[in-house]
């Protein structure tokens, strides 16, 4: 805000609220912050004495080269969708669920519980349900916690769901060193999923894939056409306001946070079954925090979340191509997701006002 | 029994300290009402930057057939991570004071950036090290603990309170000055004004914009210099991968248990400091080592629900803490 330059002068920049922005010239100005996100992650890599360019291509080409790595992409594409539209159940109602790491692995725990310790009894189709409503209903619950003191004292949910995903794990850790350990082994491991119980492959990558696509779908219509979408559209504008028009906002907190942590146990469950075929303390691996700013910049909208979560797998698994070419840290994904996001995060400023530099008279205000 | 009860305290003093400077550094930033949920991402820039420019003035000594003086190698670290995590507050506060995005996501936006910017450089600067980055011995014992005449050799006492290595005594020292500057000085209590109620400062002629970028970017530096103890004396001037790990996030729920005081707040560091290594000095029989490392989160959050139980107006969090000023929307 430059408004103390003083009453003398007019300040150098001023700014004013825009009227509604045409969709066009939004998206026009989100391209623009794109691309420059891009450009100054270019600009890091130039400074590593590396050709941007190439990097880039050689990003683009480890993502979608071949069936092989597609299939990768894929894979790392489909918690990251899932998660984002659990996380932004509760991201709508502005309640700040950072705790999807620990529901997922929460959910993994309980599906393996099933999987790994009842695989003889069941055949494949009940075990699989099994672990699914076990994965649900572990991630559930674990979401539950703190909605629960939430809406009844308050408690701050951004650090109790942040400290449920170290306990979490712990807990792993510990079945690893202990209970659940692998006979046989002699460093800490959880056994594997016996190659009967695996989830099906449809076109290369487990059916995970074609369940998120119709989350987005069913997550699409949950929050604009039921009631209890609009409940939380509500409660997140503000408490008051849902109060005043009737609505229980603790049932709405503890409701929709079930909902939240049953999707990401769900995902805890498909990493388990589909991808991982063991639990370690990497089964969530960081998902749980990039599907928050997946959720961020599709703004909440699950079609968007699609794009979005396919789009940061490519990063992700063209970051472990460029350490393989370039000897570039994989963790350089992380970096250009946190640049691309400052981006986007700034842009939505010139979206909603408009600078006037001093002098220029407004002519159409 | 009493050797274990004052080796326990000296740990915990050891890992309290990086809590006190991530939890100090936030309580700042509060003030001015500023929730910035970045402290895990400006600890990781701190605790790279810090040990890169360590080492890189070690190298650059030596390559010039000079011999490194300790004293200015922690010096440069000590101010290069101040200037790190000054500067992903920097991002944090022009994105959320004068563009006005949401403090929540920045601030977690900015936690993915720092821990990606100090694992990135980690790893990058240790390939071009050769394998790992590690400073050399004379910095080392730089970080090592002090022997202060007199004072050190006081039977037991001078162990437990002045052997320390001179981050932890420089910790103390910030938490007093940030203690007596809320209190007792105009520019602390403006600082709380901006952080209570922004309008009301606005009228009163005190700039908001000017409090909050400061409050920010100093407490983002404070935050910085914790990450370097992670690095510089934690690990012992190593870098590992991902050393950070939970600590900032640790540190920002230390505010809340501090009531947003900092005198409190070395207390609630030297308890959570104590619970975070209590496992190697108290066994508890059957109980397993991974199920011990629960406790300074779930204690954190029986900490949360029960403040969160009996909410005291006194010792509230800034009342306009989250919440951007728009003076055109009062």
């Amino acid at each position: 805000m430059s408004s103390n330059a003083g009453q003398m002068k007019e300040p150098f920049i001023r700014m004013a609220k825009r009227d509604a922005l045409s969709q066009q010239k939004a998206w026009g100005i989100r391209g623009v912050a794109f691309l420059l996100s891009l450009v100054t992650g270019g600009l890091l890599i130039l400074a590593l004495g590396h050709n941007p360019f190439s990097v880039y291509a050689s990003m683009i080409k480890g993502a979608w080269g071949s069936r092989t790595v597609i299939h990768e992409t894929i894979k790392i594409a489909v918690p990251l969708l899932i998660t984002a539209i659990g996380i932004s159940f509760a991201f709508k109602m502005k309640f700040w669920n950072i705790g999807g790491e620990g529901q997922i692995l929460v959910g993994a725990v309980a599906a393996g519980a099933f999987g790994l310790f009842t695989a003889h009894i069941f055949p494949k189709l009940p075990l699989v349900i099994l672990m699914m409503l076990a994965g649900i209903a572990a991630g559930g619950i674990y979401g539950l916690l703190p909605a629960v003191c939430k809406a009844k004292w308050g408690t701050n949910e951004t650090l109790f769901t942040l400290m449920l995903n170290y306990i979490a794990l712990a807990f792993v850790k510990y079945l690893m060193n202990g209970p659940w350990k692998a006979e046989g082994s002699s460093y800490p491991k959880i056994g594997m999923l016996v190659p009967g119980a695996r989830l099906t492959k449809v076109f290369g990558v487990h059916w995970g894939w074609i369940l998120a696509l119709v989350l987005v779908v069913a997550a699409y219509i949950y929050f604009n056409k039921t009631k209890q979408g609009y409940e939380i559209a509500v409660v997140g504008e503000s408490n008051n306001t849902a109060r005043y028009a009737g609505i229980n906002v603790s049932k709405v907190f503890i409701r929709t946070m079930f909902l939240s942590g049953a999707l990401c146990g769900l995902v805890g469950m498909l990493q388990f079954a589909g991808a991982d075929y063991t639990i370690t303390e990497g089964t969530a691996g960081g998902v749980g925090f990039t599907a928050i700013t997946v959720a961020w910049l599709a703004k909440m909208n699950p079609f968007g979340m699609l794009v979005v979560s396919v789009f940061i797998a490519m990063l992700e698994r063209g970051a472990n191509t460029i350490q393989t070419n370039f000897k570039i840290p994989a963790s350089a994904s992380d970096l250009l997701i946190g640049i691309i996001l400052f981006f986007m995060l700034g842009c939505e400023f010139f979206i909603s006002y408009r600078l006037i530099r001093r002098g220029k008279e407004e002519t159409h205000a | 029994m009493l050797s274990t009860l004052n080796s326990l305290f000296i740990a915990a003093v050891l890992a309290g300290t990086p809590l006190l400077l991530g939890a100090l550094g936030e309580i700042l930033t509060e003030k001015s009402g500023n929730l910035n949920l970045g402290v895990e991402g400006m600890m990781f820039m701190g605790a790279i930057t810090g040990l890169a420019g360590s080492y890189y003035y070690e190298q650059g000594v030596v390559k010039a057939g000079g011999d490194p003086s300790g004293v200015l190698s922690a010096l440069i670290a000590l101010i290069v991570s101040f200037l790190a995590g000054a500067l992903g507050a920097l991002i944090y506060a022009f994105l959320t004071i004068s563009l006005r995005a949401n403090q929540n996501v920045t601030g977690l936006t900015l936690t993915i950036f720092g821990t990606g910017f100090g694992n990135f450089f980690g790893e990058y600067i240790g390939q071009k090290a050769g394998g790992y980055v590690a400073v050399s011995e004379v910095t080392k014992n730089t970080f090592s603990k002090l022997h202060i005449p007199v004072l050190s050799d006081i039977p037991v006492l001078g162990k437990l309170l002045f052997q320390y290595n001179w981050v932890v005594y420089f910790a103390i020292v910030v938490a007093i000055i940030m203690a007596w500057v809320f209190n007792k000085s105009r520019i602390g209590l403006n600082l709380r004004a901006v952080g209570e109620d922004p309008a009301t400062a606005d009228a009163a002629g005190i700039s908001i914009t000017k409090y909050k970028y400061i409050a920010t970017v100093v407490g983002g530096g404070i935050c910085g210099i914790g990450g370097m103890y992670m690095s510089m004396v934690t690990t012992s001037g190593v870098w590992v991968h991902g050393c950070v790990s939970g600590y900032g996030w640790l540190a920002v729920a230390l505010v809340i248990f501090a009531t947003w005081s900092p005198a409190r707040g070395m207390l609630v560091a030297l308890i959570f400091g104590g619970l975070t290594i209590m496992r190697m000095y108290v066994n508890i029989p059957g109980l397993p080592a991974q199920i011990y490392d629960m406790l300074p989160y779930v204690a954190t959050i029986i900490v949360l629900i029960v403040t969160s139980m009996r909410q005291s107006k006194e010792h509230a969090q800034p009342k306009s803490c989250g919440n951007n000023y728009f003076r055109e929307e009062r």
